[in-house]
């Protein structure tokens, strides 16, 4: 009898400690938000990814996250709180946490920090982005069939290579459908502030824009569109499919689900290292939103395959002859764009008559 | 009909309990609201304010953030409490703080690199000054055509947040920051930068500034003639005129302090945690030391205490935030009540409330 108990109690005590060992075991991963997830753009998105990890590895994973962390030193206490409570493993989801990012990883080697679209690495920090421009050329394709007035109007948040290369992306794919097509920018400095967006949409169709595109995150934009008869836009980083089919008719769409399974997998195989990753359509990282009824079936078809052939490779979003804004030559016939240039794009290329602020 | 009566003599006990009864009420009612949330409302209100302090994992990290988060808040709230005992309402320090930081700030900027000690006292009186003469435009206004100092100070705010935001996207720009409006990190700027004083205790020079403010503001305000002069004019106008106050020195030097004092936060705050100016530099802190300022009483200990207490609830709101992930706006109301509650307490301390009835207004 004694000895079952104590079998029994044995028993017991080693479930339990089993059960500590698992619970120890769960790879914590945090997640830090510009915005709010319910932004139902950029942060929306990432936090779709967190999700994803959450059902794709179960209860091999926890994940926690904290919305509208300011680019500032709370951004750095954030993460080493993180850091401090067992998190091994840290995505920074905007460009300005770059510097604390880096700070906070000196102090803890063993947590690794994967920063989006920053371009500072280091042994426990990755970076990654998505060929954004791909997706701009199948919307300025459809924008630059799409628009009467051959204005197309473009919500800028900052002068940054990124959003330079979206402009330049979108604006040669408008222009080899339309050679009339002129491109209107407002510079809106902010990636999520709906007044300011709200009001750079209005101040462009006062301008004659008919189609709008936007490198912001918010759907005020969109909502603005649709008090206006006749004026068409863009999902921007989610698929703002609320607005569809009109003003929305198609999107772009970031889709980080695949990336952040795969690096939280590496984390529990042991085989997590530093890398630098830019996927584009291929991969499934842009994705092109459903393109509605509202553009004639002949550009969705053409628009189709213009996504399609970005993705094979066979085309490429920069492929020359392309000068650059003040005439100069950049790209031969038939020369296509190294991601080096792109990553550090700070020129208009040839026909955009506007001026990159500085 | 319910009336507020005011209290011949407001129990000196409960004006000092009131901050204490303000936090219980907080955390009552902000346990419900967690509970409504689907939270554990003990273990949301254990982590935001035991958590930060005592928790093995990571207190010893956030002990030392507390002051580094609570030294700006309190720095401004000291000298705003100055004005707010005369009866000189400066709103606008969130102003003085930007314009302490991009003044202070830009001093450093035109020097780099420029490597020498006498670099970080300069730009600490460049900030000082920065934030003292944006407050002076209220102040002259006041006093020359007593223009409402409550709507100028406020109104400079916006202007001095325009003006950084022309500053960084143009003069201030960093050469190396790839095209974003974010001046240069002044960590890669010796003799500018406000260094960590200890390491691994983020302890820097404005969080010794601003102690030494608090006993400074004590002393001012308990034993010398200028304490003296500011509860007479918040008092009564004209007894302060019969105590010999001039009531424009009071106005200029309420808003001189209170301008100075925030624009050393934003120095500190801008070469030291934040390390950029930026568009996103400004974070409200200039409006939260209004907050702290009450909070604290008015008086330089009370405002040390309020300023950590804010403190401790935006950390340990962060934790909860990720811990138990409840949304930033639930924390975020949590805060507001806090302010809510205080003010209701104050009023039912200062008032009582009378019920009139019917019956005595038919006499």
């Amino acid at each position: 009898m004694n000895l079952i108990k104590t079998l029994l109690a044995g028993a017991a005590v080693a479930t339990g400690l089993a059960g500590a060992a698992i619970a120890q075991d769960k790879l914590k991963i945090g997640f830090i938000y510009i915005g709010p997830p319910g932004d139902m753009g950029w942060t929306y998105e990432h936090d779709q990814g967190r999700k994803a990890i959450e059902e794709a590895l179960g209860d091999k994973v926890e994940t926690t996250y904290v919305e509208n962390v300011p680019e500032s030193a709370d951004s750095e206490r954030v993460m080493t709180q993180m850091a401090l409570s067992g998190h091994k493993l840290i995505f920074a989801t905007s460009f300005n946490y770059m510097d604390h990012v880096m700070n906070v990883a000196k102090k803890f080697p063993d947590v690794k920090f994967e920063h989006a679209t920053g371009f500072k690495r280091a042994d426990n920090v990755s970076t990654y982005s998505a060929r954004f421009y791909e997706g701009r050329a199948v919307i300025g394709h459809i924008a630059g069939h799409m628009t009467k007035t051959n204005t197309i109007g473009y919500i800028a948040s900052y002068p940054i290579p990124e959003v330079i290369r979206g402009i330049n992306s979108a604006y040669l794919a408008a222009k080899a459908v339309n050679p009339e097509v002129k491109f209107k920018v407002v510079w809106a400095y902010t990636w999520f502030d709906p007044g300011k967006e709200a009001d750079a949409a209005n101040a462009l169709i006062e301008q004659g824009a008919d189609v709008i595109m936007q490198h912001t995150d918010s759907t005020a934009p969109m909502s603005e569109m649709k008090k206006h008869e006749g004026i068409i836009g863009f999902g921007q980083a989610s698929d703002m499919g609320q607005f569809a089919p009109k003003p929305r008719v198609s999107s772009i769409i970031d889709n980080w689900a695949p990336y952040y399974v795969a690096r939280a997998q590496a984390m529990l195989d042991g085989t997590w290292e530093s890398t630098d990753t830019w996927h584009g359509i291929k991969e499934g990282m842009v994705e092109i939103g459903e393109m509605t009824e509202a553009v004639p079936a002949e550009v969705r078809a053409s628009a189709q395959e213009l996504a399609e052939k970005l993705a094979s490779g066979e085309v490429h979003a920069f492929t020359g002859p392309i000068n650059k804004q003040d005439g100069s030559a950049w790209l031969a016939e038939g020369e296509t764009a190294d991601d080096g240039t792109l990553a550090g794009m700070d020129f208009y290329v040839e026909g955009i008559e506007a001026e990159i602020p500085n | 009909m319910l009336r507020l009566e005011a209290r011949p003599e407001p129990s000196r006990a409960m004006v000092m309990l009131t901050p204490i009864i303000a936090v219980i009420a907080t955390m009552i009612a902000g346990g419900i609201l967690f509970a409504f949330l689907g939270n554990n409302p003990f273990t949301a209100i254990r982590i935001i304010f035991w958590d930060p302090l005592f928790n093995d994992m990571v207190a010893s990290y956030t002990r030392p953030q507390l002051l580094v988060k609570a030294a700006p808040l309190i720095l401004m709230a000291i000298g705003l409490s100055f004005g707010f005992r005369a009866n000189v309402w400066n709103i606008g320090a969130e102003g003085q703080f930007i314009m302490g930081a991009v003044i202070g700030g830009g001093t450093a900027l035109a020097l780099y690199p420029l490597e020498s000690p006498l670099v970080f006292p300069l730009i600490i009186i460049m900030g000082g000054l920065g934030g003292f003469l944006w407050a002076m435009i209220p102040a002259i206004l006041k006093i020359r055509f007593n223009a409402n100092e409550i709507l100028v100070s406020l109104m400079l705010v916006y202007v001095a947040a325009q003006f950084l935001a022309a500053m960084v996207t143009g003069p201030m720009k960093s050469p190396v920051g790839m095209g974003f409006p974010v001046s240069r990190n002044f960590n890669e700027y010796q003799s500018a930068f406000n260094a960590e004083l200890l390491s691994n205790t983020g302890l820097h020079f404005g969080v010794l500034v601003m102690m030494a403010v608090v006993i400074v503001g004590y002393i001012f305000l308990t034993r010398h003639i200028f304490g003296f002069q500011i509860r007479v004019s918040g008092q009564s106008a004209r007894a302060s005129k019969f105590a010999g106050v001039n009531p424009h020195t009071t106005v200029a030097l309420c808003l001189g302090i209170s301008g100075a004092l925030a624009g050393l936060a934003g120095l500190f705050e801008v070469t030291g945690p934040a390390g950029k100016l930026s568009t996103n530099f400004p974070l409200g802190y200039g409006f939260t030391a209004i907050i702290v300022a009450f909070l604290g009483r008015l008086h330089p200990i009370g405002i040390l205490l309020a300023g950590l207490l804010m403190a401790l609830t935006y950390i340990g709101g962060e934790l909860a935030q990720f811990q138990m992930s409840i949304p930033a706006a639930a924390i975020q109301v949590f805060q507001g009540m806090l302010l809510f509650f205080l003010l209701g307490v104050d009023i039912l301390v200062n008032f009582r409330l009378r019920w009139d009835s019917k019956s005595k207004e038919a006499h």
